[in-house]
C-alpha cells in the first residue's frame, strides 16, 4: 500500500466518522461546559480531498481563518489541526469574554490565548475519546496558533499528508447552539508509522 | 482582458501571452512564477515539498520542487519557450505556527526555498525577485504583460516584484 490514505475503504472511513462523531461529542460537551450554553454537534462530515481541491473549504483560500495546531505523542505520535471560520472565532471569544456577540474580533494577546485554550480543551476532549477507544496513550503537546488565509493555514497539515499521500483526510465538525453556528475544521494526521498502529488498534486491519 | 488562470496546491500551469496565473494561499508552501522575456510565455507550480526522493510510485509529480520545476519547464518548452529565457520569481515559504521546540518538520518552508533556490541554480535559470520567509500567507498573480508578480497578504499589504 503505497499511499497510505487512498488505501482506506468505505469501512475505514465509517471507522474514522465514528471517531470523528464521539470525539467531537467529547469536544461538543467541553464547549458547552465552556460556554455554559447547551451545544448541539450534527454528524461530522469525513472526506478525502485532492491537494488542489483542500483551499476550496471554508469559503475559500483567501478566507481568514484561526488554526490550532497541536503535536501529538505517545504510542502514536503525529499532528492535529482545529481549524475554525473568522465568524466562529469571533462569536467563541466573545461569548467567554462577556462581549457584544457582534463586537470586532481584536487579535490580540488575550483573544489569541482565549482562542488557544479552546483549542487545548477541543482538541483533548478529541484525543482523550480516540485513547479511550483505542487503549492507545495519547498525548497533546502545547498548541500553537495563527491567523490567516485559509490555504496557508491548511498548507500545514497538507504538506503533512504529502509526505507520505497524494490526498488529506479531513474532518468537518458543525456545533450550534440553535441559532449560532461554530464551524470547526479537524484535521488528524498520524505521522508515517502510525497510521498502521491506529488501524490496528482499532480493530480494522 | 487576459484569461486569469487557477494553479492548485501541487499543480502546475503554462499559458500563452495574453493571461494571468495565480496560486491562492501560499502557506510553507513555494509558488514559483516562471516568464519567458522573449515570447512572453508564463508558467506557474504550487510546490509542498522539497524533494520527490521520499515520494512514492504513484505520487504528484508537481508536489515536489525538483519533479515540479521540471515538468513546468518542459511544458514551456512544449509551448514553445527556451529555457535561456526564462526568469522566475518565487514567494511563500512561511513558517504559520511559531512552536517553542525545534522541531524540524515545523521549518519545512525554509527547506522548500532553498530546494527551490538549488532546482533553478541547476536548470541557471536566474530568480530575479522573490518574497520568502516570515510567517504570514501570499496570493500571487503572474502577468504576462510584463512578468510582474502582484505578492497580496493578509494584515502585510500588496506588492508588485
Amino acid at each position: 500500500m503505497n499511499d497510505t490514505i487512498s488505501g482506506l475503504n468505505n469501512f475505514h472511513l465509517d471507522v474514522l466518522r465514528e471517531i470523528g462523531n464521539i470525539g467531537a461529542g467529547n469536544a461538543a460537551t467541553a464547549l458547552a461546559m465552556l460556554l455554559d450554553k447547551r451545544i448541539e454537534m450534527k454528524v461530522p462530515q469525513v472526506r478525502i480531498m485532492k491537494f488542489s481541491e483542500v483551499s476550496d473549504v471554508l469559503g475559500g483560500a483567501e478566507t481568514p481563518v484561526v488554526g490550532i495546531l497541536l503535536r501529538i505523542q505517545g504510542d502514536i505520535s503525529g499532528s492535529m489541526m482545529f481549524i475554525l471560520d473568522e465568524p466562529s472565532a469571533r462569536l467563541l471569544v466573545n461569548i467567554l469574554m462577556g462581549k457584544p456577540l457582534e463586537a470586532d474580533l481584536d487579535f490580540d494577546e488575550m483573544s489569541s490565548s482565549v482562542l488557544t485554550e479552546i483549542g487545548n480543551i477541543l482538541a483533548g476532549s478529541y484525543l482523550s475519546a480516540l485513547s479511550n477507544m483505542t487503549n492507545l496513550r495519547i498525548m497533546p503537546d502545547v498548541p500553537a496558533l495563527a491567523m490567516d488565509m485559509a490555504g496557508a493555514i491548511l498548507s500545514v497539515p497538507a504538506i503533512e499528508f504529502g509526505k507520505t499521500s497524494d490526498t488529506v483526510l479531513y474532518i468537518e465538525n458543525v456545533f450550534t447552539d440553535g441559532h449560532d453556528s461554530v464551524i470547526g475544521d479537524l484535521f488528524l494526521v498520524p505521522d508515517d508509522l502510525s497510521y498502521g498502529k491506529l488501524l490496528k488498534a482499532l480493530g480494522v486491519v | 482582458m487576459s484569461q486569469i488562470i487557477k494553479v492548485g496546491m501541487a499543480e502546475l500551469k503554462v499559458a500563452r501571452h495574453p493571461a494571468i496565473l495565480t496560486t491562492l494561499g501560499l502557506g510553507s508552501c513555494i509558488g514559483i512564477a516562471l516568464y519567458d522575456r522573449i515570447n512572453k510565455n508564463i508558467g506557474m507550480v504550487h510546490i509542498m515539498l522539497p524533494s520527490s526522493s521520499i515520494a512514492t510510485a504513484s505520487a504528484n509529480r508537481a508536489k515536489f520542487a525538483d519533479t515540479g520545476i521540471h515538468d513546468l519547464l518542459e511544458e514551456m518548452k512544449m509551448i514553445g519557450s527556451d529555457v535561456r529565457n526564462i526568469v522566475a520569481k518565487i514567494a511563500g515559504g512561511a513558517q504559520m505556527f511559531a512552536f517553542a521546540t525545534n522541531n524540524d518538520s515545523m521549518k519545512i518552508g525554509q527547506r522548500n526555498t532553498e530546494a527551490t533556490k538549488a532546482v533553478l541554480a541547476g536548470y541557471r535559470i536566474p530568480i530575479i525577485a522573490e518574497d520568502t520567509g516570515g510567517n504570514y500567507g501570499r496570493t500571487i498573480e503572474l502577468s504576462s504583460e510584463d512578468g510582474s508578480l502582484k505578492v497580496k497578504t493578509i494584515g502585510f499589504g500588496i506588492k508588485y516584484l
